[in-house]
């Protein structure tokens, strides 16, 4: 098989191959951030940018998952996983999905290494940047903060896919042949997520006083001592095979030639150390998670300080009223991957939330708590009422009734309505106030607005209106009628000339 | 040989409809776009670095990946955006179909034009709903977010079939393989139409149209 193969081509594919999977490590794992991804296209080839695709190299990735390749490559029987699972602030872990590398024995001899299998690949690396914003595992990735993180873990040799659950679903991303093997893509991912929403409800049932200590300090440092376990298959040789190919400073520029009408030619990958040194001289800033390189942890979505959303989103986290006291300072220091029209991501101001409100299942619910003092009002949207009420005792505006009043509908709800103003509250019937409405002064007239509000507020209704009266004169009404169109049809000529008058 | 064609088929409300369009077009195109390719002496050539941007969907529950050039983006929305208005249009019961075709131009000789030799197809079916309230807004948010995904893995399944791609260009013939008309991205020459069906489920004057212009053109 091998000798079909020439050094060169040989030499190239592992080169291929080897790069390919550490980009594939890369785009798996930054679509799991948490954050959207936005590189530049570059009409001029940079030389660094594998399979001439902007693919940005976290350098803590790019090392774990040489970690975890130690010098080898995926070959067959011998598959690069990456697994992506979710742990919550207490503790629960769970995998959500497994991304495999594999190869099998299915070769394509015919197949050009330097031309069609790279622009495969390329090709493949395409389809994984779509298919990873597709799994379920994405959404949840956009959403986490304090509540639950994204981790992932690289390994290489036999692909475990029990701790999925059951159920779990595979999506092909994309196959490419070569004359050694057949690459697949593939990702298993877990539709069982019951286990996880069943845990989010539970933690929804006590108050916020019993979980206080989840939010004073940061709600991962025991992860320090977590490190996932990269698998490293007894026995095998490390990089004797490979030594060539183990240099972090590679470039790749490509050229290919073209030859019509067919594709018979030769194309070189040259390499060439570039002075500067790194492959992330083009990649100005990176991920600065030094101490917790398989954490992606992200500012949350919603700043220091997470706000209720208007609607409940599902799978996620259940709101938390948050304590003002947890420190602001306490935002993991990880920055994310920018990139280059980045957004800087800041922490949201809106760290102000009221305390007098808790976990809002619903809106309107009023749910016993000790922090609400106004809900013992009748007032409807009680909570809602300012907090700096005065008491009916302190407020001078409240008066016993003053003089016995018709009471009507319409006075209740006047009542109810300028309670703002009076500072009255009408837990009985009715209380009877010495209305004072807003900006209006008594000092010159003798009636004020106050006054003339209340006496004319119940005018007596109108004659016409009144039903004795009314059902005689609608009679009138119509027996007149005939001989009013009588009189209007005469004058037919004056009500034209009055209309062009006013044409 | 022969033109491949692929089918989707997609439900969507009236607002939707342009990101949902925008979503398909788009990753079929990041398939289908390569770097500029810079040719050099002794007809070898390099090409351009493809960069990518996340899209968030304001209606659907949904995030597609575009290629990195506004200048595509510009032209995919326009055409979109055109779909849509003759959709709304139409008068009909809100079914159309957005194509998205690939081509190769042949040179002719003189007295006859270039052929466009269409390579793939895709033709995009959209039924536009109408919904009562907003729980079914919600519910149809995320339903066609699902759907979407499931098209992305159609789309990514035929792609990676690897069948028929045009070769490699030479210099000369780029354009005949190419859209070499954007300073930073390739795609292969394509164009985009549409058809807005009736309710009689048939397009009566596009089909003419067609047929005509493609008895001319020959």
């Amino acid at each position: 098989m091998d000798s079909d193969l020439s050094p060169q081509d040989k030499k190239d594919l592992d080169k291929f191959i080897k790069f390919f999977a550490l980009k594939t490590v890369q785009v798996i794992v930054q679509a799991r951030l948490g954050e959207k991804i936005n590189t530049c296209s570059s009409s001029s080839p940079t030389g660094s940018d594998w399979f001439n695709l902007a693919i940005k190299d976290i350098p803590e990735v790019t090392h774990e998952a040489k970690k975890a390749l130690a010098g080898q490559l995926p070959g067959i029987g011998r598959s690069m996983c990456v697994e992506i699972s979710l742990k919550t602030s207490e503790g629960d872990s769970m995998e959500l999905e497994t991304w495999c590398l594999e190869m099998n024995e299915k070769c394509d001899k015919d197949i050009k290494v330097s031309y069609t299998v790279y622009n495969r690949l390329s090709l493949l690396l395409k389809s994984l940047l779509a298919i990873t914003r597709v799994t379920p595992a994405y959404k949840l990735s956009r959403k986490q903060g304090h509540d639950y993180v994204i981790l992932y873990r690289i390994y290489f040799g036999d692909v475990q896919l029990t701790g999925l659950g059951e159920g779990f679903q595979t999506v092909r991303v994309g196959i490419v042949g070569t004359p050694i093997g057949t690459i697949t893509l593939s990702c298993a991912y877990r539709t069982n997520l019951a286990l996880m929403s069943s845990r989010q409800f539970e933690r929804t049932g006590p108050i916020m006083g019993i979980i206080i200590d989840h939010y004073v300090e940061r709600p991962f440092t025991n992860m320090a001592h977590m490190h996932p376990c990269s698998y490293r298959a007894p026995g095998e040789d490390e990089g004797g095979t490979y030594a060539g190919i183990e240099d972090s400073q590679e470039v790749c520029t490509t050229s290919f030639s073209t030859s019509p009408p067919s594709q018979l030619y030769s194309s070189r990958l040259s390499y060439q150390t570039p002075a500067l040194g790194t492959v992330d001289l083009c990649h100005p800033t990176a991920c600065t998670a030094a101490a917790h390189p398989h954490q992606m942890v992200v500012p949350g979505k919603e700043g220091g300080v997470p706000q209720v959303p208007a609607q409940p989103t599902h799978g996620t986290a259940a709101e938390h009223g948050r304590i003002p006291s947890c420190p602001t300072g306490q935002s993991p220091q990880l920055a994310p991957p920018t990139s280059c029209s980045s957004e800087v991501k800041t922490v949201s101001p809106s760290d102000a939330l009221e305390t007098t409100f808790t976990r809002k299942v619903g809106a309107f619910v009023n749910k016993a708590t000790t922090q609400v003092t106004t809900t013992s009002l009748d007032l409807p949207f009680a909570a809602f009422a300012p907090r700096a009420y005065d008491l009916q005792e302190n407020d001078p505006m409240v008066h016993p009734p003053p003089s016995p009043a018709p009471s009507s509908p319409l006075q209740g709800s006047l009542h109810s309505n300028t309670s703002s103003h009076s500072g009255g509250q009408p837990q009985d019937d009715f209380v009877m106030v010495d209305f004072k409405p807003a900006f209006s002064k008594d000092d010159l007239l003798p009636m004020d607005l106050g006054t003339f509000y209340k006496e004319f507020q119940n005018p007596p209704q109108l004659a016409s209106l009144s039903i004795d009266v009314s059902v005689q004169s609608m009679a009138e009404d119509l027996d007149s009628l005939p001989e009013k169109l009588a009189i209007y049809e005469k004058n037919i000529d004056e009500f034209d000339a009055f209309v062009d008058t006013l044409q | 040989m022969n033109c491949r064609s692929e089918v989707l088929e997609v439900s969507v409300e009236g607002r939707q409809v342009e990101e949902a369009m925008l979503a398909v077009l788009h990753t079929i195109l990041l398939h289908r776009s390569t770097g500029k390719f810079h040719y050099k002496k002794e007809g070898t050539y390099s090409i351009g670095t493809v960069g990518t941007q996340d899209v968030d969907c304001d209606f659907i529950d949904f995030t597609f990946v575009r290629v990195s050039s506004d200048e595509l983006d510009r032209v995919i929305r326009k055409a979109v955006a055109e779909f849509k208005d003759a959709l709304g249009n139409s008068g009909s019961d809100g079914m159309g179909q957005i194509s998205l075709e690939f081509y190769q131009k042949k040179k002719s000789r003189w007295p006859f034009s270039d052929e466009c030799i269409p390579w793939e197809v895709w033709s995009i079916k959209v039924n536009v709903v109408n919904l009562a309230n907003e729980q079914e807004r919600q519910i149809c948010r995320e339903k066609v977010g699902e759907k979407l995904g499931e098209k992305v893995i159609n789309i990514v399944e035929v792609i990676n079939r690897h069948d028929y791609l045009p070769k490699m260009p030479t210099q000369s013939e780029v354009d005949n393989v190419f859209d070499t008309s954007l300073k930073d991205v390739q795609p292969y020459l394509y164009k985009i139409t549409y058809q807005i069906t009736d309710s009689l489920g048939t397009s009566v004057s596009t089909t003419m149209r067609r047929l005509i212009k493609d008895t001319l053109a020959l």
